[in-house]
């Protein structure tokens, strides 16, 4: 038990850290043009990264499951242009059922 | 910024961030349902409470599952947040105030709060992104709390599937990013680096590794 409180407490403190480092060191003064076009295209270098990860990936080995089912689902929710929370549920729903299938 | 402007700003996040917010609740209780057999009732939920960020946690319950040491999971859960300081440096242009004000404002970085307050060309609505994360924050240790109580109930909480809400919805948020060639670009290069490092690299490596698509930025155009 020891063990995961010091996990809890130097991960608290490690998160409040990096979470801060950004706005101390660089906020309150603009950034260069260049900069803030890099920044402009984070959001979707990031997101595209994660989607990749939270549907293929497990631990360090790739793998085709059940979420690859759930992201289709949600890709179609998304070009039926329905609300974020549909396309939530469509990708568990998708997801649970294959699972339940296979 | 003046107060009454600041509240005007934070309530229309606050209302983005009810869809958030149960998302956030239901990993939550996938989380909640996991972390109790490795770490009893009230750890999981003060983690949920003091650590405040998902994958982290999710990593680092996971090394701890399988045996690992703290310093292990301490590593792997630190490697999933390092993503933190591009998105950290990407508001900074868009905050004012003191250095500890901007810490504590800091604190409020969530993935998706972070990208719905994104109103293109690097600029960040922080007092909406801080709103939305109101409502994610409660939703998530409310979560955890649930998963923890609740967890023989629920069983798997991969049999309902809620390993697959969050790619949904950074999907969700990820076609909003979508503006134009370069930013679909961007998202591209920033797959293409996470498939590939995900079989080499430590959890939390390849995404960190994909915000270098977004040096796209820097070709002339």
């Amino acid at each position: 038990m020891t063990e995961v409180w010091i996990t809890i407490a130097a991960l608290a403190a490690a998160t409040a850290a990096i979470k801060a480092s950004g706005p101390v060191v660089f906020g309150g003064r603009a950034l260069p043009a260049p900069a803030l076009r890099v920044i402009s295209l984070l959001a979707a270098a990031l997101l595209s990264a994660l989607v990749v990860t939270q549907t293929v990936a497990e631990d360090q080995d790739l793998v085709l499951d059940a979420r690859v089912a759930g992201l289709a689902a949600a890709a179609g929710a998304l070009a039926l242009r329905r609300s974020l929370v549909v396309t939530m549920v469509s990708a568990a729903a998708a997801t649970a059922l294959v699972r339940a299938l296979t | 910024m003046r107060k009454r402007d600041l509240a005007a700003r934070v309530g229309p996040g606050a209302r983005a961030g009810l869809p958030l917010g149960a998302a956030g609740l239901l990993l939550g209780v996938s989380f909640g349902v996991v972390a109790e057999p490795v770490m009893g009732h009230v750890a999981p939920v003060v983690m949920s409470a003091v650590v405040f960020a998902g994958a982290a946690q999710f990593a680092a319950t996971a090394v701890l599952a399988d045996g690992g040491s703290a310093a292990a999971a301490i590593v792997a859960g630190i490697l999933l947040n390092l993503r933190f300081v591009p998105m950290g440096i990407s508001i900074a242009p868009s905050l004012r105030g003191r250095a500890a004000a901007r810490a504590v404002v800091g604190q409020g970085l969530v993935d998706a709060s972070w990208a719905i307050a994104h109103r293109g060309g690097g600029r960040y609505d922080v007092p909406y992104m801080l709103g939305a994360t109101l409502m994610q924050y409660p939703a998530w240790v409310a979560g955890t709390a649930i998963g923890v109580l609740a967890g023989d109930v629920i069983g798997n909480p991969d049999d309902l599937g809620l390993d697959a809400v969050f790619p949904a919805f950074f999907l969700a948020l990820l076609v909003n990013e979508l503006r134009d060639g370069i930013s679909v670009g961007a998202a591209l290069i920033g797959a293409a680096l996470a498939l590939v490092l995900i079989p080499v690299a430590p959890p939390g490596v390849p995404v960190l590794a994909a915000c270098a698509g977004a040096a796209l930025g820097l070709v002339r155009r």
